[in-house]
């Protein structure tokens, strides 16, 4: 490649185009001028939000959905700040992302300018790496260096703050074709000796189960968790994280595990002798009381990140690598005449036939049956989720068929992900339906963002299950706090048909389960942005419920 | 247990505060900590003493070694190394102390290199505990002021802390 004059504006445009970025998701403002003169005519699409943290969640949600690293951009000071709970949620679920933010010029860094703030040392602890652009020259390598980062080994955010005298400077442009990181060289093959060691436990193994999560998902193995869980005729449970890595109406899946878990896949885990773990770091959502987590079993940890092996919980065989590249390898080493589970596969058969997964199906209008729905008539649609009761039932009740379909906040839990990150994911996926479950709270929190589905013509559906709480947190007051719902009623906060139609898009409203069904058909005939707003029954719970701190199998029943 | 890890990192600006907040944020405690350039003016070396046990250890070494910037991480033996810390103590004397100080310097063949009136600046390298003995048997004449560096260490014979990683 020839080297090109150009403004380090131009430079990060061009930058762009080499790593292939489509759209952009941000919100302009002082120190971007320069990148937004280039952007007014570049053939990168940029999507105008109207708030800076819903074009960090977009940016994650387009990610999730394509697995491409998705990229958002800000100004500085409060644009960058906006931007610090999406980068958060796309740490916590190790998202690859690129954000992008102005800065002061490198004169008056230091010295408290307007709209000036040291983002680089507020997301230090949130992103897998960052820069400050010190050098308009450095862009490129900088650029190259960012996506590498973002997108290999565990993915993450990738914060590049660019002083706006460096976009102005001019350089001689040169996209590197490689990177040199010293400290860092991800592990891909998984060591041949623990595959081994891992072969010969898994044939051993009378009570496996495999627990996975979004490492499946980022690594698209999804293929060969199947592949490997029917040849030795294992169950598989999720973590919230990794819902639609194993197709849930797979005779092997049991679910989800965890505080929301089913009562069977808790109690699978914990009876089973052998936990083949792919993909996952023992959050204490799931392992719930960790001294008594699986008592019985041995662990095999299979993870790209060395430091997530062993952190919670001592394992047994770690194996770092991507979870692809090992349970390809792993299945090789695996000749099983015939399966020793049977009798582990008829306990957990009967276990589902005794604590199924259900709700009372009675004439009123239930949140879960909105969901089971929804799952009937988009059995192929995107499921983004809000925060809350809302996830759970997401979680609990649609059948879940290919990867990477089901798009939520797990690990930070941000209220007012799911609206902006479903624009993201109907962007990078036009052709899919895409569903934010919601609820009243959730989406408050980015409704705003109505404007932007309707000026760029995204037609998401929100499905919103109003119930007049912050649902999650009065079913926690209603079980440890003596019912005083303290600051967790939002009762007739809003129309929100009324407020879908204000800023032009189509609002629809059920209040009765004969509704249901014409609502979301109606909503997905439209093709156009769509809120219904589903006035469901207010004090329902999400159950089954492992209280924190319990062991996972010590579960209630809520009513 | 008492560990000193020796990290080579960049030499970029900003790194210490990577390596720094990485311990607070995971809640590990650094006891001491020195830094400086490497024979290679690329890379800086970072040694922190770290006390906690082998998970914790572990978990701090991990953790290291996602940081883009942390090149290697080693963890020093203490029985197969050498350790020295340097401290400037300001002491205070008077004409019928200085000679009795200046026989403590010999005898721990520390070096005055300041001499005033009222007051003496002693240079002492050596282990952690060769300056706390220093620093004892100094306190009776009157410590008017202490600055020590954290400690360094390197280990012996030909086993080198090299920035190939792993």
């Amino acid at each position: 490649m020839t080297k090109q004059k150009m403004s380090g504006a131009r430079a990060v445009i061009e930058s762009l185009h080499c790593e292939n970025v489509e759209v952009i998701f941000g919100y302009p403002g002082g120190q971007v001028l320069p990148l937004y003169d280039e952007l007014y005519d570049a053939d990168v699409r940029h999507i105008l939000v109207r708030h800076e943290q819903a074009a960090a969640h977009a940016a994650d949600g387009y990610a999730r959905a394509t697995g491409k690293a998705g990229v958002c951009l800000a100004t500085s000071g409060p644009g960058a700040t906006n931007l610090v709970t999406g980068i958060a949620t796309a740490y916590m679920d190790s998202v690859p992302m690129i954000a992008i933010t102005g800065q002061v010029p490198r004169p008056l860094i230091g010295y408290d300018a307007f709209q000036e703030a040291n983002i680089t040392g507020i997301t230090l602890p949130i992103t897998k790496h960052n820069y400050l652009v010190q050098d308009a020259k450095d862009i490129p390598r900088i650029f190259k260096e960012a996506f590498y980062i973002a997108q290999t080994g565990r993915p993450g955010p990738v914060l590049i703050d660019i002083p706006k005298d460096t976009q102005i400077e001019v350089i001689d442009f040169e996209y590197p074709q490689e990177v040199k990181l010293r400290g860092y060289k991800p592990t891909y093959a998984g060591n041949e000796q623990q595959i081994k060691k891992a072969a010969s436990l898994i044939v051993k193994a009378e009570k496996p189960i495999f627990y996975v999560g979004g490492g499946i998902i980022f690594s698209k193995a999804a293929e060969e968790l199947r592949t490997l869980a029917e040849t030795i005729l294992a169950p598989v449970t999720t973590t919230l994280m990794g819902m639609s890595a194993f197709p849930t109406a797979h005779p092997l899946s049991v679910g989800m595990l965890g505080m929301h878990g089913t009562r069977y896949a808790n109690y699978a885990v914990q009876e089973s002798d052998l936990i083949i773990a792919v993909g996952v770091r023992f959050d204490d959502r799931v392992t719930g009381k960790i001294s008594a987590f699986a008592p019985n079993a041995k662990i095999i940890h299979i993870d790209i990140d060395p430091a997530e092996i062993s952190k919670n919980v001592r394992v047994d065989i770690p194996i770092v690598g991507d979870a692809k590249n090992v349970l390809k390898s792993l299945t090789k080493y695996i000749k099983i005449e015939q399966a020793k589970t049977d009798g582990w596969i008829k306990k957990i058969e009967a276990w589902k036939k005794e604590y199924p997964l259900t709700y009372k199906k009675d004439k009123l209008l239930r949140p879960q049956y909105v969901v089971e729905q929804i799952s009937e008539i988009c059995p192929d649609a995107i499921i983004v989720t809000e925060v809350g009761q809302n996830q759970m039932w997401a979680a609990q009740f649609f059948n879940y068929k290919t990867p990477g379909t089901f798009i939520s906040s797990g690990g930070l839990g941000t209220m007012g992900y799911g609206f902006p990150a479903a624009i993201g994911a109907k962007v990078g996926k036009p052709e899919s339906t895409v569903i934010d479950i919601s609820g009243d709270g959730s989406f408050q929190m980015n409704s705003q963002e109505l404007a932007t589905v309707v000026q760029e013509d995204i037609p998401v559906i929100v499905a919103i299950l109003n119930n007049g709480f912050l649902g999650m947190v009065r079913q926690w007051q209603e079980l440890f706090f003596d019912r005083r719902y303290s600051s967790t009623c939002v009762e007739n906060s809003v129309d929100f048909v009324k407020l879908a139609q204000a800023y032009g898009a189509l609002g629809l409203r059920a209040t009765r389960k004969s509704e249901v069904k014409d609502v979301i058909e109606e909503a997905v005939a439209s093709k156009r942005p769509t809120v219904i707003d589903f006035v469901v029954e207010r004090e329902e719970n999400v159950s089954p419920m492992v209280p924190a701190g319990a062991a996972i199998n010590e579960i209630l029943d809520l009513e | 247990m008492k560990h000193t890890l020796a990290i080579l990192v960049e030499n970029k600006p900003g790194v210490l505060t990577r390596v720094a907040g990485l311990f607070s944020r995971r809640g590990f405690n650094i006891e001491s900590l020195a830094v400086g350039v490497t024979e290679n003016k690329d890379i800086s070396r970072i040694t922190i003493l770290v006390s906690g046990d082998d998970n914790i250890l572990e978990q701090v070494e991990k953790q290291l070694n996602k940081l883009i910037d942390v090149i290697r991480v080693s963890d020093i033996p203490a029985d197969e190394s050498v350790n020295r810390e340097l401290a400037l103590i300001k002491v205070g004397v008077d004409t019928t102390t200085r000679a009795e100080v200046m026989q403590i310097v010999d005898i721990f063949r520390a070096k005055i290199v300041d001499v005033g009136i009222k007051s003496l600046v002693i240079e002492v390298t050596g282990d952690e505990s060769k300056i706390n003995a220093m620093e004892q048997l100094l306190r009776q004449f009157g410590i008017k002021e202490m600055v020590r560096t954290g400690k360094i260490a390197m280990n012996r014979g030909a086993k080198l802390v090299q920035s190939e990683k792993r």
